[in-house]
């Protein structure tokens, strides 16, 4: 039997999972935690609190500001020290509470047991409130607000739910070692989802390098309406359009979203925080964060709070080694480069990643030699060396039409390039630069 | 405190590079190579020699001194030019003819329009049709193969495609294929021809190598040989005494040379996998149209070099299926 993938693209790059079976290991509260206010996509919330307030874990410290948008709370207990703008990953200083870390005092509404809870009584209205209130959002990275996705749009039906983990970025093991651990949490955080949702099925999609993941995850959804679905390694089929292709073989629309074609995909992680959310009353307050690379002494994967500085991780694998160059907040294919590690974690923090100067030794850029090595991985059907040359030339309004905006930003054509073009950075140039000739056209 | 490089992702390369694949390609090209050395002797050693070494010369000084840039003469594809250059010659051109090809087809083919990756027709080409045009006579007289000492001495005779053309004003395809070498013997490379040309099999090798290597895709070697043996298939069932079967077309001349390795040019072959069908089935049907019905023999260069012509048109035309186009419900 051929394993399903996406049809179009694709590369596979070395997998270094260094932290695959390594048990999740908690780590303490930070002293001082920063939680920015900006942690998702859409408007940053509103602050609720003030420089002196007393707050407890899992207090809700800023409001969603609008439907697209979460609510924020305090994953430490302490008083807020201040409210002003510190860096996050993105490299730019923005609006975040900074807490001094007393104690760690917990609401009393959250459920702090293992105790696991089956099945909900709630109607599935209260579980969409539930997931709004607790401010979850897509924990594969690219942290969409969870409870915009459970919203189907009127003249929509969603018949699937698909989980994703497929975890295709080298290196990151977060997911993988949830699946391992949190199973039956995990199912009935997929069951209540789908009640959610209202949908009869669900399909779990995990690449085949976790083999031991798929098989206990197929041995607990035995007779139920939820399936397992073993998938060939290659990536980026843990990008969305290209998972629901590579399960169902729909294509989501251009511009559009998986809802579109009657699915719904969530992440592994924001499944089980749907679960904790809604069986145990607690926020997004914490995350599994793999810390990894060649030369860290112990690859590890960590339960952190959020708003724990990057140092404070990297400590507890063994420190900074002495040749690393570069350290990236997610994977090598689509992670941000840090440029200190005074940066907090947020809910969007899949892995720290620390590349070696060896690894990160930049390469002269040579001319295109048009080898088609980007068409053929680009998954998206683009063709990347011709969106570069429009970019450079800032011949923007020619790149509408080339389908720039559908550029999933996997960077598969710069992985690819013999020639060391930086493709998707012009690529990248050339959306933000589309996308203001779009809105201008829209306000006109 | 420590300093970390930023940069936007992604943060891992493969670690693919220019000379890597030129090399690749270059690997590839050895078996046809050894053949070419075991039939032709001491003259392809020469004129291989020759056109490799004007080939990275010219390409090194016209970098050095007229466009004063850094050179690349050493990537790997200059070489493959040049050794590309003397596949596609007689093994018995006289040196100097050789190094004037090299010329042209590194300065007039490549550098004219600004290097590797700017040109429009594959420089080797170039190279060859200036040399066949500029000394018809040397370039159409073919050194016997076995010949291991001889050089421009060598006791010439026609390409199986030549004898045919002649043939064919007063003959059928029947009386004329006994003088034709067997197909084994085509399949080999025991044959009169340019010298990398001749066998078949060892560039069906390379051909191999490279689709593992994925240097190279199937669809333009595989459309252009499919394109010729069903064209010519179609003229030999209306009519075998006029018409050569597909096989002996397959076999001769610089089909397999022209499919493989000059046609799948990177830099002048087209971006997307319908684009490269479209150029693979129009190099097939020229090629085709000039073999029987045109004045040359062989026709494989003219139709490649047509069609790098057509490959920035067809670049803007034919885009890869983008996804997403059409939503399918199950």
């Amino acid at each position: 039997m051929s394993l399903k993938t996406f049809s179009r693209g694709g590369v596979h790059p070395p997998e270094y999972k260094l932290s695959a079976g390594k048990t999740i290991i908690e780590l303490p509260p930070p002293e001082v935690a920063v939680i920015p206010l900006s942690q998702h996509l859409g408007a940053p919330a509103k602050v609720l609190v003030n420089r002196g307030d007393q707050v407890k874990v899992g207090q809700m410290i800023a409001q969603a500001a609008g439907f697209v948008s979460t609510n924020i709370h305090s994953s430490v207990s302490g008083k807020v020290l201040k409210v002003d703008q510190f860096m996050d990953s993105s490299g730019y200083r923005k609006m975040a509470v900074q807490i001094q870390v007393e104690g760690d005092q917990w609401l009393e509404t959250i459920d702090r047991s293992d105790d696991l809870v089956r099945n909900s009584v709630l109607p599935a209205e209260d579980i969409r409130k539930k997931i709004l209130e607790a401010g979850i959002v897509g924990l594969g990275g690219a942290t969409f607000p969870s409870h915009v996705k459970l919203m189907v749009p009127q003249g929509k039906t969603a018949e699937y739910l698909i989980i994703n983990g497929v975890e295709c970025e080298p290196y990151l093991t977060a997911d993988h070692s949830l699946m391992m651990e949190r199973t039956e949490e995990l199912f009935s955080g997929i069951q209540l989802l789908m009640k959610g949702l209202g949908v009869e099925k669900a399909i779990i999609g995990i690449e085949i390098n976790k083999p031991d993941a798929i098989e206990k995850m197929k041995q607990l959804v035995q007779g139920s309406s939820v399936t397992v679905q073993g998938l060939k390694v290659k990536y980026p089929q843990g990008g969305e359009k290209q998972l629901v292709h590579a399960l169902l073989k729909r294509e989501v629309p251009s511009g559009g979203l998986p809802i579109d074609v009657g699915v719904v995909v969530f992440n592994v992680g924001t499944t089980l925080a749907a679960y904790e959310a809604v069986m145990k009353n607690r926020p997004l307050i914490d995350r599994v964060v793999t810390v990894t690379g060649k030369s860290l002494e112990k690859p590890s994967n960590f339960l952190v709070r959020i708003g724990t500085p990057v140092s404070s991780l990297i400590e507890k694998a063994g420190g900074v080694p002495d040749d690393t160059a570069k350290v990236i907040n997610g994977g090598p294919m689509m992670g941000k480069a840090l440029p200190t590690l005074d940066i907090p974690i947020v809910k969007g923090s899949s892995g720290i990643l620390l590349i070696n100067k060896n690894e990160a030794r930049r390469r002269e850029v040579k001319p295109c030699i048009r080898c088609t090595k980007c068409v053929t991985v680009c998954p998206m059907g683009l063709e990347p060396y011709l969106l570069m040359t429009l970019s450079e030339k800032a011949l923007y309004d020619r790149m509408e039409p080339e389908k720039v905006m559908d550029c999933i930003e996997c960077g598969s054509c710069s992985y690819t390039c013999p020639s060391s073009r930086p493709l998707l950075d012009y690529i990248r140039l050339g959306k933000a630069e589309v996308g203001k000739i779009m809105r201008a056209r829209k306000a006109v | 405190m420590n300093k970390f490089i930023v940069s936007p992702s992604p943060h891992a390369y493969t670690g693919e590079s220019v000379p890597k694949l030129m090399y690749g390609v270059i690997i590839s090209l050895l078996p046809a190579l050894a053949v070419s050395v075991y039939y032709f002797g001491i003259g392809m050693i020469i004129v291989t020699t020759v056109s490799v070494t004007s080939a990275i010369l010219f390409e090194y000084l016209i970098q050095r001194y007229m466009m004063k840039v850094k050179p690349t003469h050493l990537d790997g594809s200059a070489l493959l030019t040049g050794l590309l250059l003397a596949f596609c010659l007689p093994a018995n051109i006289p040196f100097w003819m050789v190094m004037i090809g090299a010329l042209a087809a590194v300065g007039i083919g490549k550098m004219t329009f600004g290097g590797l990756g700017n040109n429009i027709f594959n420089p080797a080409l170039v190279g060859r049709v200036f040399l066949f045009i500029s000394f018809p006579v040397a370039m159409t007289a073919w050194p016997e193969p076995g010949q291991w000492m001889h050089y421009t001495d060598a006791v010439t005779g026609a390409t199986p495609l030549g004898l045919m053309k002649e043939g064919l004003v007063n003959k059928t395809v029947g009386e004329i294929m006994p003088e034709v070498p067997s197909f084994l013997h085509l399949l080999m490379g025991k044959t009169m021809g340019s010298a990398g040309e001749v066998s078949a099999l060892a560039l069906l090798l390379g051909m191999l190598y490279m689709m593992c290597r994925k240097i190279i895709s199937w669809h333009i070697p595989l459309t252009i040989l499919a394109t010729v043996a069903i064209f010519t298939g179609i003229l030999w069932l209306a009519n075998p005494d006029r018409f050569a079967d597909p096989l002996f077309h397959l076999l001769t001349g610089g089909l397999m040379l022209g499919a493989i390795y000059m046609a799948t040019d990177y830099v002048t072959s087209p971006m997307s996998h319908k684009g490269m069908i479209i150029y693979g089935v129009g190099i097939g049907i020229v090629t085709v149209l000039i073999r029987v019905f045109g004045a040359y023999p062989e026709g494989v260069q003219f139709a490649i070099l047509i069609f790098n012509g057509f490959t920035p048109l067809i670049n803007k035309f034919v885009k890869p299926k983008r996804f997403g186009k059409e939503v399918k419900h199950g």
